[in-house]
């Protein structure tokens, strides 16, 4: 049998899923749309932000929006020194655990900094709007660290 | 300022998976007979079954398969289906009916698209023909056909489908 060429090519599989919101995380990227965070409010008084749909403590749906600021402490960070391609920042960056001011808990996003070295835990951060907003959690382009603030 | 715009209830949310797909041996020889529009298959050594696309071992006997073995491009409906919810990204409108086909001269059968038939009056044991694009298209891909349409021949019985010779039911 003649051996056959050796035959390669690309494809992409693609699912092109659309998820239902559900009023709570809906209302979180409305907000985000507007330029606003919201969170909601536990059982415990604590404020989460994202908002929770329901209580982490008792399990009951959750519905009292509180918005919180736009600044606010970073409580711990990863460095990424080879962003990958689906990564929306394309220089090198970090994962960040931002606890916004009003909040109780911290959410995850990207923190754009000059280098790791600039970076301390307990640090300011802000958001950095995207240019154009869509009501999804990219609105948030991304934290900037704070200038002049100390930790 | 444009309207208002209505509170957020649902998000994107696209997964893509990206492949570098690279046919092995037996299968890339299967596809450069395609090319030429032939359809070839490999025959176990063991067993005798003759397996399309190739896949370089025969499942059953975990023998690995050498032989390679012209097939027919008639063949045998195993199984359909009539599709009636249009696919995304998928430009066929529905409905349509998608087969499994023997060729003769094969034991197991591909998927492929079934046209220029009463999808109503589709049924398993008929005989059908691929329909080739003019060769000058002919790539490294089973649409090289274009679909598979019914044959004005008898009915195989369900107990002859895939052992057919490759001269069909009166060889």
């Amino acid at each position: 049998m003649v051996a056959a060429e050796l035959l390669s090519q690309h494809f992409e599989l693609g699912f092109t899923y659309t998820r239902s919101t559900g009023p709570v995380v809906g209302k979180f990227l409305t907000g985000l749309r507007e330029g606003r965070v919201y969170g909601v409010r536990g059982s415990d008084g604590r404020v989460l932000v994202p908002p929770a749909e329901y209580d982490p403590l008792t399990g009951a749906a959750l519905g009292e929006f509180v918005e919180v600021g736009q600044q606010g402490r970073l409580l711990s960070w990863c460095w990424v020194s080879e962003p990958r391609e689906a990564h929306h920042l394309q220089q090198p960056f970090a994962w960040a655990m931002v606890q916004l001011d009003g909040a109780d808990v911290a959410m995850i996003h990207y923190l754009e900094a000059p280098s790791a070295e600039a970076i301390r835990s307990g640090a300011r951060v802000g958001i950095s709007w995207a240019a154009e907003r869509e009501g999804f959690i990219t609105d948030i382009r991304c934290f900037t660290l704070l200038e002049g603030a100390a930790p | 300022m444009s309207e208002p715009l209505a509170d957020v209830t649902g998000i994107k949310a696209p997964v893509y998976l990206k492949y570098r797909f690279t046919a092995g041996s037996a299968p890339a020889r299967f596809l450069c007979r395609l090319k030429e529009g032939v359809l070839t298959g490999q025959r176990c050594p063991r067993c005798s079954n003759v397996y399309i696309p190739p896949r370089g071992s025969c499942p059953a006997c975990g023998v690995p398969t050498e032989d390679e073995v012209v097939l027919s491009d008639k063949g045998t409906i195993q199984s359909f289906t009539i599709v009636s919810i249009p696919i995304p990204g998928n430009p066929i409108q529905p409905p349509y009916v998608v087969a499994n086909i023997v060729p003769d001269g094969a034991n197991i059968s591909f998927i492929h698209l079934l046209s220029e038939c009463v999808n109503e009056e589709v049924h398993i044991g008929q005989r059908v023909q691929a329909l080739w694009k003019p060769a000058e298209e002919w790539g490294h891909a089973m649409d090289n056909i274009r679909y598979f349409r019914p044959l004005d021949e008898p009915d195989v019985p369900v107990e002859r489908i895939g052992k057919l010779p490759v001269t069909g039911l009166e060889g």
